[in-house]
Formats: structure tokens, sequence, C-alpha cells
């Protein structure tokens, strides 16, 4: 069955107040294409899961800006001071997690599972003693297993079975989001018929990927950003 | 006369040894790539995903989809891997990293690290820092060894929300190469010529001095 969706049917799914994950680690592997869509399309309070806040005018900050997102389950915003300030205002809920943690709570849904044991932050405050467990004698801290109602994800390359690959290091949290919802929309620049890619290549089975999007072109957000380039 | 920034880098990169397995964070230690050696035998380890980073590209050759955890662009040396965020975290607490090199807000003398929340004011987030310090064999911590209103950062204890309790082996600043040790804060090098009062005086925890290279 083939997965092709138009750009704006595929995000038409997403309701408001939904939980919506977004791969990426700072721009690779971050849908803007997508997160664009829903910026036009209008949803409000979202719940976003992302690393990171994408930096200001770019990707997911873009949302937070225009007042569509709710709260932010995320790992570090350091790079974004709009967010740092919605955040210091109250316009917008912030959740930390370490960024393993934020990882493996996402693998565990992803999983079928429902939460794993650590000892991550039990000496901080993101640690209430309500989290702790005792369990044969030593101390643990319990963490859940954090799954979402959709997840944006980009591929490098997909087929429409939605089998998926990603490139460098835009791969980061996209598999693990791409399990852990329950519906995911892909966005690739090259979508092309199944067979195109050996197996054991595959890093996503198409099966947990609900339909796929073929982007004419990349926005310059997916290209090199100057005051990153080191002169 | 090297800057602040360049004294900090130029001392931290001698703490890399030959074989090791080493993350940077974000700020100044990811700048420590840049003071090693093109042929150093060292993997770099990235939380975004990357064993095997390496210094930035020829502009040509430049990946928009391959930077480290900052946002830098870099490239792999020969060997890399590129897995998802739950691998390179599964790499970091089963302890396989060797160092890694950390920014401070603050520091003290029992080795804890505050990096991750000034309330109300800048929460920049956890990221990988709380696995890191927690997990990784040898903290090193690279500050200026006051902030920008001349206030000590090497404080007699923490104030700010801790991001791990005693993981700090060592810290580099501007001034000075200073251990934690389980008799507090020791001086081993200092790095301008100031005198042992004039270096206390900028430092809040007590320090003791048993100073092993000699003064630049």
């Amino acid at each position: 069955m083939k997965k092709n969706r138009t750009l704006e049917n595929a995000i038409a799914t997403i309701p408001s107040g939904a939980v919506v994950m977004v791969g990426g680690f700072g721009n690779p592997g971050t849908p803007f294409s997508l997160i664009d869509e829903l910026l036009r399309q209008g949803q409000t309070d979202l719940t976003l899961i992302k690393n990171d806040a994408n930096e200001a005018g770019h990707g997911v900050s873009r949302l937070i800006e225009n007042g569509q997102v709710r709260k932010l389950i995320t790992t570090h915003i350091g790079l974004n001071k709009v967010v740092i300030d919605h955040l210091n205002r109250g316009d917008i809920d912030v959740e930390f997690h370490p960024q393993g943690m934020l990882a493996e709570k996402i693998r565990t849904a992803g999983s079928g599972s429902f939460g794993f044991l650590t000892d991550i932050g039990m000496d901080s405050e993101i640690t209430r003693p309500d989290d702790l467990l005792d369990w044969q004698g030593k101390t643990y801290k319990v963490e859940m297993a954090l799954p979402a109602d959709f997840a944006l994800i980009h591929a490098a390359q997909a087929d429409w079975l939605g089998n998926l690959v990603y490139q460098g290091s835009a791969i980061n949290f996209s598999p693990l989001m791409a399990m852990a919802a329950n519906h995911v929309i892909v966005e690739t620049p090259d979508l092309g018929a199944p067979g195109r890619f050996k197996p054991e290549h595959v890093h996503t089975p198409g099966a947990f990927v609900d339909c796929v999007v073929r982007l004419e072109s990349l926005t310059s957000d997916y290209g090199i950003l100057e005051h990153h380039v080191r002169r | 006369m090297m800057s602040a920034v360049e004294r900090i880098l130029s001392r931290a990169v001698i703490e890399i040894t030959p074989g090791s397995i080493v993350n940077l964070g974000i700020g100044l230690p990811t700048q420590v790539m840049h003071y090693l050696p093109d042929d150093f035998d060292v993997q770099i380890h990235s939380e975004n995903g990357i064993l095997c980073a390496w210094k930035q590209a020829e502009p040509e050759s430049m990946d928009p989809f391959l930077i480290d955890a900052s946002g830098a662009y870099v490239s792999l040396r020969e060997g890399a891997s590129l897995f998802d965020s739950a691998v390179s975290f599964a790499m970091i607490r089963r302890a396989r990293l060797d160092l890694t090199m950390i920014g401070a807000f603050e520091v003290d003398a029992h080795g804890n690290l505050a990096n991750w929340k000034i309330p109300g004011k800048f929460s920049p987030g956890i990221g990988g820092a709380m696995e890191l310090a927690q997990k990784t064999k040898r903290i090193v911590v690279l500050t200026t060894h006051t902030d920008k209103h001349g206030l000590p950062k090497i404080l007699e204890t923490c104030r700010l929300p801790l991001t791990a309790k005693a993981c700090v082996s060592r810290i580099i600043s501007d001034l000075a190469v200073i251990d934690v040790t389980d008799q507090g804060l020791v001086v081993r090098e200092k790095l301008v010529d100031i005198s042992n009062v004039d270096l206390q005086a900028l430092t809040e925890a007590e320090l003791t001095f048993a100073i092993e290279g000699k003064a630049l």
C-alpha cells in the first residue's frame, strides 16, 4: 500500500491539543517542511517533544513564537534566547530531561514497555521522592515511557512502504520517535519504489510509518547556517 | 599574550591522552578540538550520535547534516560511526567514555557541578550534562575563573541547582589548574603570573597550593 500523502493532508490529521514528537538535534533531522505546514494550518495548544527548540525563527521555534505550543518537553534550549525569554515570562511550560533519559523514555514507549529504572539525576532537583523505588535493597529512579500522538520525521530517503534511511547526525531521535508515536508522518526529498534499499540498510522499517510526504525541494533551513561556520 | 579563552583551551588540550574517547561539551570545550594536532589518536564522541567526529571540513565538502552538539559543522575521521540518541547515551551510561570536558556556571570544593539552570534568568537545560557528569570516568571543567561581574565561580558549595554531585576531577580556569581532592581544592599550576593571595581572593573555596609546573 502506498503511504504517499500531500503535505497539507498529512498535517491536517493533527488536531489542536495533540502531543507531537519532532525529530532532529539542532538542524539535522528537523522536519522543517512539516513544521512550516503546521505553522500555516495553525493548530494550537500543542505539546511538543523535541531535543531542542531549534534556533530563533527556525523550526519548532516558529511554532512557539506563534503561540501554538502550550508545553515543550526537551533537553536543551541554550541556543535559543527567544524561547528562553518565553520560558522566563511563563508563556510556555518547559520540561527539561537529561538527554539520554528523554531518548530512553521515547525508546521505551516505542518498544511497548512502560518504564525503566535508572540512577541518572537522582541527586538533582529533577527527582522527586515519589520517583524513587526501593527494589531488592537498592534505590532507583523510575522513569516512565513517553509516547506521543504524532511524530514528525525527516528522512534522507524513503520508499512508499515507509522504509526510512537517515543521513549523518540527522539520525538522533528520529528512529526512536518513529516507533513511539501512534501516527508517524515522514518528509523526504527522495522517495522511491520499494526495493531501492538493501534490506539490512533500512534504519526504520515501514511498519512504524503511517504516511510519507515527498518534498519537491529543500528550503534554506536544510542548508549550511553561516553563523555556525568557523572562519 | 594569550586571551583568557586561549589560555584555557591551550591548557585543556593537554588533558586528552592518546587512544582515549572524549566528549567535549557545548561552549568552550567543543573548541578544544581545534587545538588537537591533525594526526592525534583520539575518538571524539558527540552526543548527537557521532563517534570520531573531527574538525570542520573545507567549505566545498561541508555537510549540513553533520554537526556537533553545539551546532558547529564537523567532519568524520576514518573509523567513524553514526547512531541514534539512545545508543549515544548507552555509550555514556555504560562508561565507555574516558574523559568529558564540560562548562560550568558554578563548581565547588566537593566537585559538585552546576551548569543547567539559573532560575528565572538563564536556563539552557540539562542536555547531555547529567549523564556525562555522572558516568564519564574523568570530568574536567573548563571555566573562566570569575563570572562577567568578576564574582567567583569556584565556590565552597554550589548555590545553583546541581547537575551532578562530586563528579569533577579537575578545574582548568584562565588563571590556574586546580584538582578536586578529598582535602579540598589543590592548585597544581598557575597559567598567569598571579600571587597565591590574589588567586585566593578570586576564589570562594579555600585553596591549597602544590604547584607542579612553572608559572608562565
